[in-house]
This record gives C-alpha cells, structure tokens and sequence, in this order.
C-alpha cells in the first residue's frame, strides 16, 4: 500500500471532461454526470463547480463507513473556501483514474491514510482551483490578482463580485505559474469541525448502494464455493444432478488464476448460476462435488498452536531493522545476544508464560458480492473493493481486454476492515459473466465467506526480563511466533515498543499454513498489544508499580505518548484498587502513526460472566479533521476489538475453518456493549498525522484484560476471554 | 407461482416459489433492496421487515407465510426520510458502513410502537437479533431514546 510520490503535477493535468462510458444500473453519481447535468465546469478532476454555486468534489478512496466520502469532500472545500452547504460527493470514475496515468494517484483505501498520508495532494488539488478561480476573475474584471478575494464561494475585487459558479469554466483554462502551498493547521476554517457524514441520510432509508444491491437488465445470480480447504482444487462436479431443480440454468467451473495461494487470485471452485441467488444457493449446496483438499487437509488450529508452542521453547531468530536496531533506534549500540546473558545473571527475573490470540475473520455485513456484464466491446463491474483501480486492472487483465473499456463502479461498501483488499469475488463474477454470456450477480453465503476470508493470522508470545533495584527492566527478551506469509504481523508493535528498556533483544518464529491471510483493522498491533500490553502490566507488578505510571516513567521524553498517558492519570479516575469484582485497567498501543490508550472498568460477576462497564480512550494522532468522524471511529474499532477479546476466534479443523456462520462464530450484540464509552481526542497539533480508523481497537482487549486481573487476580492470556473461567 | 404480497400498504404480484424466503423476494422480485441479506440463518437482524407489527427476519420466512399480512420494508417507513427514527439517526450519526443499518431502524420502529419509551434493558432485549460490524452500539442506543422523545412531540 505504498503511496506513489506525489508531485504537484500528478493532479494539476486539466483534462477535458471525459465523455463517461454508458451508465447501467445504478451507481453513485460521477463527476462527469455532475457536470454535465449542473453544466458546470470541471477546474480539475476533483470537482466541477455548477453555476449555481454547487460544487462537486470526487472522492477515488471508498467509502465503507470509516468516512472517506466526507474526509476528502472537507480537504477540498477546507483549501477551495467554499460553505460546507454547497458542497456534494461524487464517487471516482476508476475507468480515468487508471487509464490516465493514476489520475488520482490512487485508489487504495486501507491503513488509516486517507487523510494523513493523502491530505498534501487533496488539499492541494482545492488550493489550485481557488487560484485558478481568482486568476479568471482578475482576467475578466481587469484587476490585480492581489485585489481578489475569494471565500465561502465568492469572488471579490473592491464592488466587484460573482460566484465561484461564474468563474468555473474560465477558471478551468487558466494556467498558473506557480501552485499554492496549502494552509497549515491554525489557517483552518472548516478542518478540525465536526462534520456529519454526507452519506448518512442515504443510510437510513435503504436508498446507499451497494454491490449487492445493483440490478443489470437480464442479471441472472450465482452462489460459489471454492474449496473448503484453501488451496484445494476442483477435481469434478454433476451438474446433471441439479439440472433439474427450479430456477437452475447452469453450472461453472472457476480455474485458480494463479498456481498460488495469492490474495487476489480466483481460487479453484464452481458456480451454480440461477433465476434467483436462494435457488442458486440451494442447488449448489446438494450438487456432488468432489475437491482434493491438497496439503492443508490435515492441519487444524490445535496441530497448528502446538507446533507454535514448540517452537516458543526454542530460541527464535533475531529480528533487527536496516538500521541493526530493534525498534526505534532505543536500542543503538546494544550487543543483542549479550542480553539473555544479562537475564541469566540477574537475581530478580522475570519469566512470561505464553500469550496468544486465534484467527479472527472481517465478517463485514456485507458479504462478498459483485455484479459483472461481460460484453464484447465492454465490461462493467460493481464489486467489494477497497481499491476500485487495483480491481479493474485486475479484471482486464483476466480477460485480455484493453482497461479502456473496462468500467467498475464505485458504490458503498458494507464494511471493509482490510477484506476488500483481499477479494476475488470480481473475478469470479465476470468468468461467470463470460462463461454464460449474462450479466451475473454474485453473492457469497456467509459460510463461503468465513471459509475463504483472508483471515487475520494468530501470534503467540512470550518474554523473559531482569529488573534492575528500582523495580524497572534493565533487560528483556520477547520472542513471538507468527504466520510466515505475513511475519510484521507478529512484530509490529513489539519490536517498536516505546518503553525504554535499555538491552532488548526480539526473536521470532513462524508457523506455516494453507490458511489465507491478510489485512484486518490495526494488523499486527491488534494481536501483539494485547501480548504486550499484559506483560507491561505484569513486569510493573513484579517491580512494584503501578502500571500506569510504570508507562509514563518508561516513556520519559516521548511527547506524544505522554500527553496521552498524562491524560489518562488526570481524566480516568485510575486506580487499581477498587471493591471485589471490581477492575481498572490501562493499556496503550501505537498503530498508524496514532497513539492510542484505553482505560477499562470491568465487573466480573460471581459466575464468572464479565460485564464491561466503561471504556475510555485517549488517542494522539498529531492532528484531527473532523473530531465527530474520530470520535465515531474510535467507538467502531473498540466495539471491533472487544467482539474478538470477548467473543470471537476460528477454529479449524481437517484443513478448514468451522464456525462459518454467527450462530458458531459469535459477535458483540448490544446487550454487551459499555453502557459508557469517552473518547478523549488529545492532539499534540505537531508536525505528524496519524490516521483514526483503526488505533482504539489494539489496546482495548489488553486493557479488559488488566482490569479482569485487577478484579479477579486471574490473568487471562489468550481470548476469547469469555471462556476462560473466573 | 403468482403470489400477492401486501408491502408498504401496496399490493404486489410477483411470481415466485412460495417456499422461496420472504427476504429474495422483497429484493429481487419487489425490487426493494433496502433490506439486506447477511447470514441466512435469523442470526444477525440484516433483513428485518415488519409483518403485522412485528420484527422479523425475513431470511427465513417464506413467503407463503407472509401473504394477507402488512409487510412493511425500511421503504416503508416514511415518504421523506423523516420517521423520528430515522431523524435521531440522522442527528446521532448511527451509521457506518450502514448495511445492517435497515435491519436495526426496522428492529427499533417495532419496539417504539409497542413501547413508546423503552429501558435500556428493553432496548437490549428488541435489538439483541440485529448484529453491526461497525459497532454503532451506543449510538443506537441512545438514537433509540431520542427517538422516543421526537415521537412524543
Ligand atoms: S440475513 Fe436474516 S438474520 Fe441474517
Ligand atoms: S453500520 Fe456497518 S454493520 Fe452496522
């Protein structure tokens, strides 16, 4: 998810409107739809301005929920002085982003970086066309660029003045000889307001689209399955067997695109194509079917955490990054196989059991879904992506057509959390789409969703330390095994822990699997705090602190984490002493450039039931636009996180994953959400942005955590915690 | 088979299995894709609707079992956006990603008219079938008492 480098000329290309391909179904409005019905120009290809003063402003990031569409909407009219009434959302037009060199530098929607890392070029893209509007208002009224004025959508010169509506198509030719630099915080007018969502309203009266919810003339649907075991292949299956049943018209074999278990690659399966998905569905479920299962056949989470606990006895390999550190440089000059010599000769050490946490799989509401209409001269696709550039090329490239003539429309997601990165559902939607010359609905049982998901990995851990006289460790070894195809899973988060210990030394090992994983909210840190966050706790306690201020005296000098641990001693009401039952705990986690801690009050029931009473958050992300985005954010990814602390983990079995479906794999319902949750937005305003979609989940399990042991005495070392018995 | 359903207040005539669930018809023969699909199995609330007052899932009713009642789809529930529960909604800014959002305002619109001014305990209990990813909880909750107070004026 690399950014390319952005330069000032990647968006300042003034291309003529696109004459937009054929529209079917339903999307989101574009931008060239907007202009064209507002008859407005188009300044550059973030927004047209309408004669009536409306401007539409183009979001390429998707919307999933997290806030994009009113993210870039605001950075734009922030630079543009524009009121906020004034301003409406266009989805991006995939189809001119990709074969326009990356129009909008890119698609890709993930890591919290809409608009920390994206805001220099959107804001940009607003200043620009600010400067072009004044420019064409000095040209046409005969005045000095300085006399301008533009704001809240007005251009004025002494008693001249029009809106930016008037000037839009002058504004549109005019060339600058050097683009703005964009404000900086403190310049704000409407950075840094809360802002409601702009798709809210079409959320609550059934009208957002979504994937699932578009209808193609002559659409037929079609339920899939792919092999239960991932990386199984497809041997046979009898379609004669189901011919017969009402609706059924077909039956299509999906060949794997790639001779590997890659994210995005369609894997081996079949499809049942019907006048309605439920017979599809149907059809499909009593169709003989036979798989070779391949090398995962045997393996399941059980076989797969012993080896994982084998290989924790043993020494692991050390981890180092290029600059032969740990983490952040607080190791320079440290010999890092001295320091299990330094443990080994300590007289007060400290041993860790094992933590771990199980797969976790996204479960978005939405299951994955796409409509595919495969024609001869064009193809058109709506499907769950977080990339929608990424997707059409992908989809081109499987057909062997030219991406001119590919169109895939952005609509709403029903959540994303990292799994639109790791869709094939396009895919399999145009081969079928091809295969029976009809457009086709694709919709994924939520059992074929739980069993194909690119499921977040597990990790294990532990940790040996020696305490120096004043109770704090003067060494420490952490060794935590994780799954190889994704090893910073496992190291994020650990290996860049804050906390000043002066000889660290981090190993790792790996577990391999068949099973698909990949990306899901805050990955790495979501795993590896709850491990960390406990040891800290643990090694306070060995060494007679308190264990918040342990955090704060371990953190000396680092600004952005005392501000929030600060907070938190202040604003939190902390104590570890409360009455039988009753708990506090403290954990904070660092994830996409955001500090993020958490205190927890938990009852613990005399049968052992936990009731979370209160979660507050005190999150650092250097900068905030829009708090009420942040806030709703922070509540999101908590909730997220405590559904798995309390409820979630996969298992697997004979090579697949068992609980497919809520009645096995269960979710945090209402009843178990904190009657009480504060966010406390403490922002250093400092030079640094760090994202907000993602940072309150990692250290909301480890905080629960902590005050269960406060509660109870009971540390409980892996989740889902409501099994453990207390 | 020609089957007529009664949904918000319209009758319909779709052809459709009577076995078929409610759910595949509302969407695709009514056309009305508000509700949404998400497990299958009554788990987690995505396609409620309201038959003769009540909150059901609509995954597993077949449609035989609705005809000659009053379905009512997230469609249904006002011309303009602008049922009290869809304004505390709208203030509290409930939805995320909003796919399980229909299920819950469907949910919520049945207990509000069976109890005008629901505990936080009979919120639990009316809402306890309806799952969201995006964990809009709290806010629910408390859209769920704004609502109250907006329906009383
Ligand atoms: S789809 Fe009906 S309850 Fe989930
Ligand atoms: S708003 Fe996304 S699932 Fe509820």
């Amino acid at each position: 998810m690399n950014d390319m480098h952005v330069t000032r000329r990647n968006f300042l290309k003034i291309t003529t409107t696109a004459a937009g391909g054929l529209m079917i179904g339903f999307s989101l409005p574009r931008l060239a739809e907007a202009a064209a019905e507002g008859g407005g120009g188009e300044i550059n290809a973030w927004l047209t301005i309408s004669p009536d003063n409306i401007v539409s402003i183009v979001t390429p990031q998707t919307e999933m929920g997290q806030g994009a569409f009113t993210a870039v909407p605001m950075m734009v009219a922030e630079e543009l002085d524009i009121p906020w009434e004034n301003v409406r959302h266009v989805a991006a037009d995939a189809n001119r982003h990709v074969n326009n060199n990356n129009l909008y530098t890119t698609t890709s929607t993930g890591g919290s970086t809409t608009v920390s890392r994206r805001h220099p070029y959107i804001m940009q893209a607003g200043a620009s066309a600010r400067e072009r509007l004044r420019k064409a208002a000095a040209d046409r009224w005969g005045v000095a660029l300085e006399t301008v004025v533009a704001k809240q959508g007005m251009l004025t010169s002494g008693d001249k003045s029009g809106t930016y509506g008037d000037f839009a198509a002058d504004a549109a030719a005019v060339t600058l000889e050097q683009e703005p630099a964009i404000k900086a915080y403190g310049d704000w007018w409407l950075l840094g307001k809360d802002v409601k969502r702009l798709d809210v309203p079409t959320k609550t009266n059934g009208t957002a689209v979504y994937p699932i919810d578009v209808t193609v003339p002559g659409m037929v649907y079609a339920a899939v399955q792919s092999c239960p075991v991932p990386e199984g292949r497809l041997v046979s299956f009898d379609f004669e067997a189901i011919k017969a049943m009402p609706g059924v018209i077909a039956a299509v074999e999906m060949k794997q695109t790639k001779d590997v278990a890659a994210f995005t690659d369609m894997r081996s399966g079949v499809a049942v194509v019907a006048e309605s998905w439920y017979q599809a569905k149907n059809a499909l479920a009593v169709m003989p079917v036979v798989w070779d299962n391949g090398r995962g056949a045997t393996m399941s989470y059980e076989s797969q955490t012993a080896e994982a606990m084998s290989l924790i006895s043993k020494p692991g390999t050390l981890v180092l990054n290029q600059d032969g550190n740990i983490g952040k440089n607080l190791d320079t000059g440290v010999n890092h196989d001295a320091v299990p010599g330094l443990i080994e000769a300590s007289s007060k050490v400290v041993t860790g059991e094992v933590y771990s946490r199980p797969y976790e799989t996204h479960s978005t509401m939405m299951p994955p879904c796409a409509v595919a209409d495969v024609k001869d001269d064009r193809v058109d696709v709506w499907t769950f992506t977080q990339d929608i550039g990424r997707s059409l090329n992908e989809v081109a490239d499987q057909l062997g057509r030219d991406a001119k003539n590919v169109f895939l429309h952005q609509t709403q997601l029903g959540g994303g959390f990292g799994g639109g990165f790791n869709m094939f559902v396009h895919r399999q939607a145009v081969a079928i789409s091809a295969a029976i010359g009809k457009p086709v609905k694709v919709i994924y049982s939520r059992e074929e969703d739980f069993a194909q998901d690119a499921q977040r990995p597990p990790v294990w851990g532990t940790y040996k330390a020696a305490l120096g006289d004043d109770g704090l460790p003067v060494a420490l070894v952490t060794h935590f095994v994780g799954e190889e195809k994704m090893p910073a899973f496992s190291q994020r988060g650990v290996a860049n822990m804050p906390y000043l210990v002066p000889n660290r030394r981090h190993e790792y090992s790996a577990v391999q699997s068949h099973i698909p994983i990949g990306y899901h909210r805050a990955p790495g840190a979501n795993s590896t705090g709850f491990i960390v966050e406990q040891m800290v706790d643990e090694l306070a306690q060995a060494g007679g602190w308190d264990p918040l201020e342990w955090r704060i005296k371990m953190t000396e000098g680092n600004e952005p984490w005392q501000r929030v641990l600060l907070a938190m001693k202040e604003k939190s009401g902390w104590t570890t002493d409360l009455g039988r039952g009753e708990g506090m705990g403290c954990a904070v986690v660092e994830s996409h450039g955001t500090i993020a801690g958490c205190v927890a009050n938990v009852t613990i029931s005399r049968r052992g039931q936990i009731y979370v009473d209160r979660l507050q958050f005190f999150i650092n992300s250097g900068f905030v636009i829009n708090p009420l985005n942040a806030r709703e954010q922070a509540e999101s990814s908590a909730i997220w996180e405590l559904s798995h602390a309390l409820y979630g983990g996969l298992d697997v079995r004979d090579g697949r994953v068992v609980n497919t479906n809520f009645d096995s794999y269960a979710m945090l319902r209402i009843a178990d959400t904190p009657p009480q949750i504060d966010v406390h937005l403490e922002m250093s305003q400092d030079k640094w942005w760090g994202g907000l979609g993602e940072p309150a989940g990692p250290p909301t399990p480890p905080a629960v955590a902590n005050a269960i042991f406060y509660a109870t005495g009971t540390r409980v070392r892996t989740t889902p915690l409501s099994k453990a018995s207390l | 088979m020609a089957i007529t359903l009664n949904i918000n207040g319209r009758d319909m005539a779709i052809d459709a299995d009577p076995q078929m669930p409610l759910l595949w018809a509302i969407r695709e023969k009514a056309g009305l894709t508000g509700t949404k699909f998400g497990c299958g199995i009554a788990q987690c609330g995505s396609c409620t609707v309201i038959i003769d007052g009540n909150a059901v899932r609509s995954c597993n009713t077949p449609v035989a079992a609705a005809v000659g009642k009053a379905i009512r789809t997230i469609e249904g529930v006002s011309e303009n956006n602008d049922h009290p529960v869809q304004i505390a909604w709208q203030d509290l800014t409930v939805p995320q990603c909003g796919y399980c959002q229909s299920g819950q305002i469907m949910s919520a619109v049945a207990l509000l008219e069976r109890t005008p001014k629901p505990s936080d305990n009979e919120i639990d209990k009316a809402m306890a079938g309806n799952i969201c990813r995006c964990g809009t909880y709290p806010r629910i909750r408390a859209a769920i008492h704004k609502a109250a107070e907006l329906g009383k004026a």
